[in-house]
């Protein structure tokens, strides 16, 4: 477990040490919701309407921003292939490096949603609601991401190709999470949304190791 | 399962494929004739009027762009299990047609929307699941492309797509989920006339036996292609 636990820090280190690609993420997060009501106007009947949708899908496109690096980093300069050989299964290994992105970019965005929830006017029951279906659902957007990081560990170019395979596999995050603020806006409850949410990213968390697994064996000739 | 490998033999599948594709390909002519007769002479719809025509085009290539993930992902696990590369070379060329098909399915659903809902787009919950399924089949095929290795490129799709099997039917049931939510139309009651009935089967069966065709076609093109590469190498050596 204390291999798993040095990889887990070691990841969060660099992702807040070298190029800080956690506080890139929530910077984009921020900008991304700044430019919607520029883009739609200032009513803010509209941007409360709005607002759940709008931060589910920036926080989405921030968190896909440092994906392509999950593996990427330790595959070229080859400490990818030390890791394979310590005694930790490349499925925790994998496992520790989904915990690692979603501590150093899902956590802060979620902490980071109420603030823009607020400047969206959107009513503090459902900021509520927004803030716990980000804490459910994020999870799921790094254990995706995972397997669309580790499928394209090997390309030049693979921060292209990442959002088109894996955004769609993400679409259920998106509906679920945002669908609850939405629930909760139109005054119904959102207990089924939150429920389906946290149960769609508990199976991605679950399943999602041992693809990005298979596919790191993969990329390194096993 | 030793005939289905027999059959996996790049020389037995040339043979065998080779002898069936020109029955396939005409009966593949005669569904497609008698069902587009089939279907411009039904009566008008007491609702749809004569736009009922378009199901006929539309809900086989519905069906169609569905099995072709199916079939993908079929070959993907042969390939992953016993990584033989004719599945592999399967897949991969059935992956256009399946972009293809669903690319006819939205287009004709859309066209159909204009006389039904009175506008080319509604976010209806099948042409929403469909419009994520067309993307799922261009990241399949990008991910194909981008990677040089074959064997490699081959590996990464099938596992791909076997994850994309296991996210469907949930893509599926949230766009449903979210379709209910937002109170979308809600169209195919699911009643059907014997009339369009006939017209309908035909032209599924003829929607099915064109992918087969073309399928087949392409598989035997790449055989072919990676022949003449190899023949090539040879001569260069």
């Amino acid at each position: 477990m204390s291999v798993f636990a040095t990889l887990l820090m070691r990841d969060i280190k660099l992702a807040a040490r070298s190029g800080g690609s956690a506080a890139l993420a929530l910077s984009f997060f921020a900008l991304v919701a700044t430019l919607v009501p520029l883009g739609v106007g200032a009513d803010l009947h509209l941007l409360a309407r709005v607002a759940g949708g709008v931060l589910w899908v920036a926080a989405v496109l921030a968190a896909l921003l440092s994906l392509d690096r999950l593996f990427q980093g330790d595959f070229e300069d080859g400490s990818l292939d030390v890791i394979a050989l310590s005694p930790l299964p490349l499925e925790l290994t994998s496992l520790a490096k989904i915990a690692a992105h979603w501590l150093s970019t899902g956590l802060p965005l979620t902490v980071l949603s109420p603030v823009l929830a607020l400047m969206f006017n959107l009513p503090p029951h459902a900021t509520a609601i927004l803030f716990v279906s980000l804490l459910a659902g994020t999870p799921a957007v790094s254990a995706i991401g995972a397997i669309g990081a580790s499928l394209t560990l090997s390309l030049k170019r693979g921060g292209l190709i990442l959002p088109l395979i894996i955004l769609p596999l993400l679409s259920p995050v998106v509906i679920f999470g945002a669908g609850a603020v939405a629930a909760t806006l139109d005054g119904m409850a959102a207990g089924s949304a939150l429920g389906l949410l946290a149960a769609f990213a508990t199976a991605a968390m679950l399943l999602s190791p041992f693809a990005a697994a298979a596919c790191v064996r993969l990329n390194l000739g096993g | 399962m030793n005939w289905l490998f027999r059959y996996a033999n790049p020389h037995e599948f040339m043979r065998l494929s080779g002898a069936v594709l020109p029955y396939i390909a005409v009966a593949t002519a005669l569904c497609f004739a008698i069902g587009l007769y089939l279907g411009f002479s039904v009566p008008p719809d007491y609702q749809q009027g004569t736009t009922i025509t378009l199901m006929f085009i539309h809900v086989p290539a519905d069906v169609v762009a569905e099995l072709i993930y199916g079939a993908i992902a079929v070959c993907s696990l042969l390939s992953l299990v016993w990584r033989h590369p004719l599945s592999d070379t399967a897949a991969r060329a059935a992956a256009p047609f399946g972009a293809l098909f669903t690319a006819v399915a939205i287009i004709t659903g859309a066209l159909w929307g204009k006389p039904m809902w009175g506008t080319y787009w509604v976010w209806d919950a099948r042409l929403t699941s469909f419009l994520l399924l067309f993307f799922l089949y261009l990241g399949y095929m990008a991910l194909w492309n981008a990677i040089e290795d074959e064997t490699r490129a081959a590996r990464a799709c099938a596992i791909l797509a076997l994850v994309g099997l296991v996210d469907i039917p949930i893509i599926k049931f949230s766009v449903d989920w979210w379709s209910t939510l937002h109170q979308g139309e809600s169209i195919m009651s699911g009643k059907i006339a014997p009339v369009y009935l006939a017209p309908l089967l035909i032209m599924m069966l003829g929607y099915n036996l064109l992918f087969f065709t073309l399928w087949m076609v392409r598989i035997r093109t790449a055989i072919l292609e990676r022949r003449a590469r190899n023949l090539m190498q040879q001569a260069a050596s």
